[in-house]
């Protein structure tokens, strides 16, 4: 029996107060389940990677190890599927799932904002609560704008001019400005050099809002303006659909690499000096791991992203400390996808309960299939699946696997809906 | 005696954890391989059952691998399947099979 000192009884009240003491009724009438006490372990970020190593830390570990898992935001949104908001089929809340799940699986779910990671002494300074120690940490921090990199879009335009690239209530706030954009305007969508989050996404929305446009407002355009040298995800595919099922709405423009913007005018302008005037402007900002995961001294790529252990997920910089998700400097061909963030966090639940067992984590296989909404109701998909190289020391896909939709179909729409209801219950029940 | 993990319900999963057999961590290796098809197929195979995904639990063995193999073949045609399914060694797929004939169909 370890001490209860007074910041874990500030903890204990905390998520006592947020299930209703549930969990409390249930221990009553329960005898109390005799298992070696194996670890302590606090999990940073409840989105696709965080909330799935808590899941699985439970399933796999039983009783023996406690997890924590903390985030600033009560309730888990989802980023796939958000696009559809944009595009008028689905409301947020359609896309927002609560902790109480996690809590049922003796996850200690808290809703904070963490202000540091001691690697060293294994402690994390909370905001509201008191300051708690771990045997191993988890970090699946998501990430963070770059919005530095877009002159002019400082704090005062990123009120009017949004990313919508963490889905919440800019998702909302760009759907308003797009219902309220006249017939005949013009969104213009910018897209960052890879690598970013969620590599199809981009497409994806704009698809979206060309279909909120071709039903409900078809004097409209769509002008995408992309870093990149070509569309970077299912290329034949989101071509195809930009020029047959929207043609003469989208307009997308490879190669178009947006480094300036005029908030007022509402334009964007290219490192070329092109200048883009839009009704709506949508820049998505460059990306790199979070600011926690920097100020933690985990990002050791590029300056940008966590290079990991693909055995553990432990972090090449620190030992003991396990990063998942956008986070992490991708291993070759493998997306930025919250389905991704499910796997790396699967790995590290596996490899912290076999070394709290004494034993050696092994590999484990990771797969990814990525779908995106061409409209609302048919699917495109990539898919992927990741085996560890033990030479190259990372993970490669598997020769002969994988690949892409051959068309759009209302079918893989269906199975799309079905990832996601049964993704949220894997990771969030 | 109050400990914030201390709250989970009993009955759930112990068999995991302390001492393991040799069989017991071939199938810790299989469970952790099954979480791979999760995403889609529910967690241990269960599936929501929306949208005509079909749930893994409790699948016959020789049903699994066969679909399996017909899925790798092109025997049986599929949207992603197919290109999943080549991913996967027979060794892994066996292992799979083995894992969710055993899990129940019903949640715990």
């Amino acid at each position: 029996m370890h001490r209860f000192d007074e910041s874990r009884r500030r903890v204990l009240l905390a998520a006592g107060a947020g299930t209703g003491l549930a969990t409390l009724g249930a221990c009553a009438t329960t005898p109390p389940v005799a298992e070696k006490r194996l670890g302590r372990v606090l999990v940073v970020g409840a989105g696709y990677g965080g909330a799935t190593a808590a899941k699985y830390l439970k399933l796999w570990g039983g009783a023996g190890i406690e997890v924590m898992l903390v985030d600033r935001q009560t309730a888990f949104v989802s980023c796939p599927l958000s696009n559809l908001v944009l595009g008028g089929s689905r409301a947020i809340e359609d896309l927002t799932v609560g902790y109480e799940g996690l809590r049922r699986q003796g996850v200690v779910v808290l809703s904070d904002e963490v202000q540091g990671i001691d690697p060293v002494r294994r402690r994390v300074r909370f905001g509201k609560f008191a300051d708690q120690t771990f045997d191993r940490i988890v970090v699946s921090p998501g990430v963070d704008f770059d919005f530095g990199a877009v002159q002019g879009l400082d704090a005062d335009a990123q009120s009017t001019i949004l990313h919508a690239w963490k889905a919440g209530p800019q998702t909302v706030a760009l759907r308003r400005q797009l219902e309220a954009m006249p017939d005949g305007g013009v969104y213009v969508l910018t897209i960052p050099p890879a690598p970013y989050r969620c590599p199809p996404g981009p497409y994806e929305r704009a698809c979206q809002v060309a279909h909120y446009f071709k039903t409900r407002k078809p004097r409209s355009k769509v002008i995408v303006l992309d870093a990149n040298p070509e569309i970077i995800s299912k290329k034949g595919l989101f071509t195809k659909v930009f020029t047959e099922d929207y043609k003469g709405i989208i307009d997308y423009r490879a190669q178009n690499h947006v480094t300036e913007i005029d908030a007022r005018g509402r334009t964007a302008i290219t490192e070329l000096g092109d200048r883009i005037r839009a009704d709506v402007l949508n820049v998505v900002p460059p990306q790199s791991a979070a600011g926690l995961a920097r100020a933690a001294g985990l990002v050791n790529t590029n300056n940008r992203w966590c290079q990991v252990d693909w055995v553990t997920m432990e972090s090449t910089a620190a030992p003991g400390i396990h990063v998942l998700g956008d986070a992490t400097f991708s291993a070759p061909a493998m997306p930025k996808s919250g389905h991704m963030a499910n796997q790396h966090g699967k790995t590290a639940a596996a490899a912290i309960v076999e070394l709290m067992n004494g034993r050696a984590p092994k590999p484990m296989m990771m797969a990814n299939t990525c779908y995106s909404f061409v409209d609302d109701q048919r699917v495109i998909h990539v898919a992927s699946v990741h085996r560890y190289d033990a030479d190259k020391k990372t993970m490669q896909t598997v020769p002969g696997s994988g690949g892409v939709s051959t068309a759009p179909s209302t079918l893989e729409g269906t199975y799309a809906n079905a990832w996601a209801q049964n993704i949220w219950r894997d990771m969030l029940a | 005696m109050l400990r914030w993990f201390g709250f989970k319900a009993a009955g759930a999963i112990v068999a995991a954890v302390g001492v393991v057999s040799a069989t017991g961590v071939q199938a810790q290796e299989a469970r952790y391989l099954a979480s791979n098809c999760a995403n889609c197929h529910g967690t241990e195979g269960r599936s929501a059952g929306g949208g005509g995904m079909p749930g893994l639990a409790g699948l016959s063995r020789a049903y699994f691998l066969e679909q399996m193999n017909a899925f790798r073949s092109g025997a049986r045609q599929a949207t992603v399947m197919h290109q999943i399914a080549k991913g996967y060694t027979d060794e892994q797929i066996a292992q799979l099979a083995d894992f969710f004939s055993k899990q129940p169909v019903a949640g715990k």
